[in-house]
């Protein structure tokens, strides 16, 4: 049984133990980011020590971007693109296993710190620069020791696991669609997985070639970040946002993809505006190439390129409201089912609102000279990451649970779950939108009790509580719901895209016979034979 | 969500009403000098614009959620399916796309006004050297170095006084970040960047490095104490003389001249001319130590001295190791550089 | 079936070719951005010479593969195992003529990756396109082993074209590096 589950190369369990090991991740970057919140709960508090805070903050980036979102969002791909295009497998199904199995090796690699980051120099032991890790305090001059290299090394590795999937992925949907599944007849999932996977082949290697520029830095005594021998520091900012904006878009997508399944089903409604749902995805792919120093207008940009860089990420606001009202435009008229999947698609919609709008204010330039760096950007980036990305992934969840297990989550757990973090997540991220406004820093241990802030702290603090249980309750539904759930059978949703038209959970050839289609939604078509999708396509 | 859109309605009054109380908070929206009034002019305008697309797409999303609820008795049938709409498409495309211009003129316009890469001729320039963890200011024109506490003029409506800040590094990557007078500008080693204030009110205020820079990042805080008309130039001739020397703490100077200090600090005068550490020539002219994490007093400067990494964990500056005497005579000294 | 199967090949190779792009065009502008700004010498100018002997063999090799090909589909296994034999033959002297470059510079004219940020920039770009031409002559050499035993015939020609797309690659990826060093930075 085990044996199986490491010697396997089925897409089916690939995916499953994808999502796996990033909700694990998910639950130790949580442990992280309590423990922080618990320090800062009271002004000069000595909880953990400066070396330890910093060390939490740079792990909690580093495992939710890297460990917890891609992960996620390969390990969904992984299950449904196969089964959604009607194909039996990915692709490349053994580089496929090699993929999780290096990307789980990076992870380890960087979690090994704690135990192996003391190094010669007995200097430090997790990595403790920051997740972007800027030059040149990941010098050797400023960090000794391993750390750094541990953080290096694990994302290297487990970017070269993502790479991989992303190539992989790209192949499946290009070559291995069912009959009559034209691209413009995939699923926007499909869509969006699609895009995601070039973005991921594009913007990924300026981070590998970066890594290793610091790698030959610090070992061979190369000069990359070296200001002494008049290289930039700002260089490595410019190779890190290069991937680390577009990486935003390639965390948030399949958020994008989830939530574009799971409302239009439980809207009993078609998507509304298929192709321009395609056309502005494609749109932020393509713009978010463009816009990556908006994380840069502090370091002294000149006036025309801070110009352009606040232009191009406010141009992607466009195509980005295109969603928002797709979404809209698809829930107006529907009948709506308040189910949990549709619930957290909901919570997303006005979260990822507020998310966008704080968004379009960090673009205007001389506004994000007072925000950035400020917690009015942490703020921001966990409504994208959290408020949005997270709950349409609890969403996706709930929703192609059933497919997986053959067994429905509890509904009403799942109600309990959303609407306390609902309550949980905007204390402790709306406060901290105020905290920045009064001009606290990010990634700051401690602060003086004269500055105001501990009272939007604390209510951060509190916010935690009401998370951490939602996320106890999950966990105890997911538990619960696999050896007691009700059955679900092949169709629970009375959905319209092809992997409800398998077995739950699917056979491991995924598909009997291999289907043929002839619009976006088959299984509507099958439904509803006297007004199928293909005649208004 | 209420709470949130709720929340950032509150956040113009809640974030200037919290920096009313003393020092307070180092709010954004209570400006104290030109740039940062630019900025808060800009902000008000985003913000305005965004809260009212909060609200109305927000409302049409909450309306929606309700008004379509499906109700008891229609579930067997499907609702018509709408594929999309090329002319409400379009309009929520050219919609958004022209809020974003006019945004994009506001934000073009306040980058232009705000931006100097060089001081104008006239101008006063203080150079600001960022240092782990703490930070260095230096007027070039009359020869003064000071720490951690920046003074500067104050403008008013008959002289116009700003300031030109040239920002460097000596080592990592810090921000000079003073909310009330303007936003934040990087220091970075190997780069020159520049930011200007023209305080309007004098007072002091407060704030604190906003790039990670290492173990104290948070210990890097800073205070700008703006003078009303005249005093500035008090300050100025206070802080050029070389240091006091008051023969009744002679001991305790030989003392400091033969501790490895002098390696690293500055005491003009002397024959402690280290540049790593902060200049010590005028220490207790200033209200705070370690970088603003401590009040400045004997107590503190004592205590400070015995064992640096009790007040702030993880600082360069290394414990002396001097006898209780020693550390008596040394402090006795230290707090005769006014 | 075997469509989708060389489809999905193409688009795996082509993905492949992509991230590879992305990784040497980080490199390629980073040796622009730092052109002209080391602080010590030597300086390209000075001590570099256009390879042009080296070039040539890369830029043959891509010749001689696909023409290597065409034997190959032709069922000619004999001329595709001379054909490919010579490719590694003209890969491994370019891999020659760099490693004779290299031991130039750092013998006689002092410049190591630790010298300037000239040895630094120059020494990763074209390290990291040597170490592409390794791998590719390894793959190659595989292939040729496999060839010289009678096991690479016409329907093994399309997993045999993919590895050449790949030896294309590098070979444009040296045009460029070879515009970028010895053109536009010297």
């Amino acid at each position: 049984m085990a044996r199986g589950w490491v010697t396997t190369v089925d897409h089916k369990r690939l995916g499953l133990l994808y999502v796996a090991s990033g909700i694990a991740f998910l639950l130790i970057g949580g442990i992280e980011a309590a423990v922080m919140r618990w320090q800062l709960s009271f002004a000069q508090s000595d909880a953990v020590s400066p070396e330890t805070f910093n060390r939490l903050f740079t792990m909690h980036g580093t495992t939710m971007v890297f460990l917890v979102g891609m992960p996620i969002l390969t390990g969904f791909a992984n299950y449904l693109v196969p089964l959604m295009i009607g194909a039996r497998d990915m692709a490349f199904p053994r580089l496929n296993a090699f993929g999780f199995w290096v990307f789980l090796f990076g992870g380890v690699l960087l979690y090994f710190s704690f135990l192996g980051g003391d190094g010669l120099y007995g200097a430090g032991t997790a990595p403790d620069v920051g997740w972007f890790a800027y030059a040149p305090l990941t010098g050797k001059a400023f960090s000794r020791g391993h750390s750094t290299d541990y953080w290096v090394l694990g994302i290297l590795v487990s970017g070269f696991g993502t790479l991989t999937t992303a190539g992989n992925l790209v192949a499946t949907i290009l070559a291995m669609r069912c009959p009559g599944m034209s691209l413009a007849k995939m699923p926007l999932f499909v869509w969006l997985m699609l895009i995601v996977s070039c973005m991921i082949l594009v913007v990924v290697p300026p981070l590998t070639a970066a890594q290793a520029m610091l790698l030959l830095d610090r070992y061979l005594g190369a000069h990359f970040f070296d200001v002494g021998h008049g290289g930039s520091v700002v260089l490595w900012q410019h190779l890190f946002w290069f991937f680390g904006h577009p990486e935003v878009y390639i965390l948030m997508l399949p958020g994008f993809a989830y939530a574009s399944e799971i409302i239009p089903v439980f809207s009993r409604k078609v998507i509304f505006g298929y192709p321009a749902m395609v056309g502005a995805t494609v749109a932020i792919g393509l713009v978010s190439l463009g816009v990556w120093a908006h994380h840069m207008f502090a370091v002294g940009l000149s006036q025309l390129q801070n110009v352009f860089f606040a232009g191009s990420t406010m141009a992607i606001a466009v195509p980005t409201g295109i969603k928002i009202f797709n979404w809209l435009g698809t829930i107006w008229g529907g009948r709506l089912q308040m189910r949990t999947p549709m619930l957290f698609c909901i919570g997303f919609l006005f979260q990822f609102l507020v998310a966008g709008l704080t968004g379009v204010m960090l673009a205007a330039a001389s506004f994000d000279w007072q925000l950035t760096d400020s917690y009015f950007v942490v703020a921001h980036f966990h409504y994208v990451l959290v408020g949005s990305l997270l709950f349409t992934i609890f969403g996706a969840i709930y929703y192609w649970f059933p497919k997986v297990t053959g067994r429905m989550l509890s509904e009403r757990l799942g109600r309990w779950q959303f609407w306390l973090l609902v309550l949980g997540f905007n204390l402790t991220f709306g406060a901290m939108h105020v905290s920045g406004l009064l001009g606290m820093p990010r990634r700051i241990y401690t602060y003086g009790a004269d500055r105001g802030w501990e009272t939007w702290n604390q209510i951060s603090s509190v916010g935690v509580i009401f998370q951490v249980a939602a996320v106890v309750i999950f966990v105890w539904n997911v538990v619960r719901s696999l050896r007691r759930g009700e059955v679900a059978g092949d169709d629970p949703w009375n959905a319209w895209t092809l992997e409800w038209s398998t077995s739950s959970p699917p056979p491991p050839y995924n598909f009997e016979r291999l289907p043929t289609v002839r619009s976006r939604r088959p299984l509507w078509d099958l439904k509803h034979p006297e007004d199928p999708d293909w005649r208004f396509e | 969500m209420k709470q949130a859109a709720w929340l950032l309605l509150a956040l113009v009054p809640a974030a200037t009403a919290a920096a009313d109380a003393g020092l307070g908070s180092p709010a954004v929206f209570a400006p104290a000098s030109t740039p940062a009034y630019v900025i808060r002019d800009l902000a008000l305008l985003v913000i305005a614009v965004c809260a009212v697309i909060l609200f109305s797409v927000g409302g049409l999303l909450a309306w929606s959620v309700i008004r379509f609820r499906a109700r008891p008795g229609d579930a067997a049938r499907e609702p018509a399916q709408i594929y999309g709409s090329g002319p409400i498409e379009l309009a929520w495309t050219l919609v958004p796309a022209i809020i974003v211009v006019i945004l994009f003129l506001a934000t073009a316009r306040s980058i232009f006004d705000l931006q100097k890469e060089q001081a104008p001729a006239g101008w006063l320039q203080v150079d600001v050297v960022g240092h782990q963890w703490w930070w260095e200011f230096r007027y070039p024109g009359a020869g003064v170095t000071t720490a951690n506490e920046l003074h500067l003029p104050v403008s008013t409506a008959t002289q116009s006084q700003p300031v030109f800040l040239r920002l460097e590094s000596a080592d990592v990557i810090h921000s000079f970040w003073v909310p009330r007078l303007a936003g934040k500008q990087d220091a970075i080693p190997g780069k020159r960047n520049g930011l200007w204030v023209e305080a309007l009110e004098a007072g002091t205020y407060v704030g604190q490095c906003a790039e990670f820079c290492g173990t104290q990042h948070a210990g890097m805080r800073l205070r700008v104490i703006v003078h009303p008309p005249g005093e500035f130039e008090r300050w100025l001739d206070s802080q050029r003389g070389p240091a006091v020397t008051d023969p009744a703490v002679a001991d305790g100077r030989a003392l400091f001249e033969r501790t490895a200090c002098i390696n690293c600090h500055r005491v003009a005068g002397t024959v402690a001319n280290g540049t790593v550490g902060p200049d010590l020539t005028h220490l207790m002219s200033r209200s705070t130590l370690a970088s603003g994490v401590a009040r400045n007093d004997g107590e503190t400067l004592r205590r400070w001295l015995r064992d640096p990494n009790h007040l702030k964990p993880g600082v360069l500056m290394p414990a002396m190791q001097l006898g209780e005497r020693d550390l008596d005579r040394v402090v006795a000294y230290l707090m005769t550089l006014q | 079936m075997s469509g989708q199967a060389a489809a999905a090949r193409r688009a795996g190779m082509l993905a492949l070719l992509t991230t590879e792009a992305s990784f040497f065009a980080s490199f390629i502008v980073v040796y622009l951005f730092y052109v002209g700004k080391s602080a010590t010498g030597p300086q390209p100018a000075a001590v570099l010479s256009p390879p042009l002997v080296d070039t040539a063999c890369l830029l043959a090799s891509s010749v001689t593969i696909v023409q290597a090909m065409r034997a190959l589909r032709s069922g000619d296994r004999g001329t595709f195992n001379v054909l490919l034999i010579l490719t590694i033959l003209l890969g491994a002297a370019f891999l020659a003529g760099t490693a004779a470059e290299w031991r130039d510079l750092i013998v006689h004219h002092g410049l190591t990756i630790r010298t300037n940020l000239f040895g630094t920039t120059f020494y990763a770009l074209v390290g990291f396109h040597a170490l592409h031409v390794t791998v590719g002559l390894a793959l190659l050499s595989v292939v040729a082993l496999l060839g010289l035993c009678g096991h690479i015939g016409p329907a093994n020609a399309e997993p045999v074209e993919m590895l050449s797309w790949y030896w294309h690659f590098v070979d444009v990826v040296w045009v460029a590096v070879f515009t970028v060093v010895y053109g536009v930075g010297t």
